[in-house]
């Protein structure tokens, strides 16, 4: 069975999540206005991103598990780009 | 092989397990026929069930989508009223949970059986301070007279932390099973499926939290 990575690799990682939590707190003092959301997603995105690359061991892992872990992500869009597409587009809410 | 010919297995297999299923005297961790496609379809098994997890919180996150789009001053005011510093505070700690338990994982590749008690003792009391915080937050918010129905906001907020308090509670019972059978010595570098897929539930946790934290406390 394959191994992963080493304990300094693990550490260092988590020093970078560390470092992107400091940047998400950070960023909030600012207002950015409509570009406040967009960007705490993008932080967000990026510490998902790399607890699941890293931590999770989706480096290591085949084709049919990256599938396995993208497409609800696809789904998670379809549900709510459909949901808001509904909403907004009513004459009388 | 058709939709109907798998429907049939499954009603078959609830219906007779013993005939589905080969018996298992006792967890040895290898009563498939090979060990590596066991472990794999285990992890792949897990991500299936983590995608439907994904998608138990998606509704959530819709309905914090919408929500804000129409009513933005209500979340201003309500993201402003929630403690930053002990949110911040939890994702430091679900965070370096999550550090302990990839550390759990790969010392149980390495048979370092010690280090894997620590690490999963150490997850386990993560969680346990992250709930203490959480009763800490709620508690506080009622003593406001602020509850699930106060208002959309509040809703979400309660619906969304509640629901991801659950998942902490169930990881550390899975957690804390996965530590008696570690005592019990039933894992080692030739076995650790069940560690490695527990774990993956405890990273999906933090996952959720990553992005909870700041649409619900920061985004204000």
């Amino acid at each position: 069975m394959d191994n992963h990575g080493s304990y300094k690799s693990l550490i260092n990682i988590w020093l970078f999540l560390m470092f992107l939590t400091v940047i998400t707190v950070g960023a909030a003092q600012f207002d950015f206005g409509i570009l406040n959301v967009p960007i705490a997603l993008f932080i967000a995105s990026i510490k998902a991103g790399v607890v699941a690359y890293h931590f999770m061991h989706l480096k290591h892992e085949d084709g049919l598990t990256w599938i396995y872990a993208t497409y609800p992500i696809f789904l998670l869009f379809l549900l709510i780009s459909f949901t808001a597409t509904d909403m907004f587009s009513r004459v009388i809410n | 092989m058709g939709i109907f010919a798998i429907t049939g297995k499954i009603i078959k297999s609830i219906a007779y397990p013993s005939e589905m299923v080969p018996s298992i005297e006792e967890d040895d961790g290898h009563h498939h026929f090979d060990p590596v496609t066991e472990h794999e379809s285990a992890k792949l098994g897990m991500w299936l069930f983590l995608a439907t997890e994904l998608l138990l919180f998606g509704g959530l996150f819709a309905a914090y989508a919408i929500y804000r789009a129409k009513y933005p001053e209500m979340f201003m005011d309500g993201s402003k009223s929630l403690d930053v510093v002990l949110g911040s505070v939890n994702t430091v700690i679900l965070i370096f949970s999550s550090l302990t338990v990839a550390i759990a994982v790969k010392a149980i590749q390495e048979n370092r059986i010690r280090l894997v008690k620590v690490m999963l003792w150490v997850t386990i009391i993560c969680a346990a301070i992250f709930a203490v915080n959480k009763y800490f937050e709620y508690t506080y918010k009622f003593s406001k007279g602020i509850f699930p129905g106060t208002d959309i906001f509040y809703s979400i907020y309660f619906a969304a932390t509640g629901v991801h308090m659950l998942h902490v509670f169930i990881g550390m019972a899975v957690l804390g099973i996965l530590l008696r059978k570690v005592y019990k010595g039933k894992y080692n570098k030739e076995n650790y499926t069940a560690i490695e897929i527990g774990g993956l539930y405890w990273h999906l946790v933090d996952l959720i939290w990553i992005y909870l934290f700041p649409l619900l406390y920061l985004v204000g």
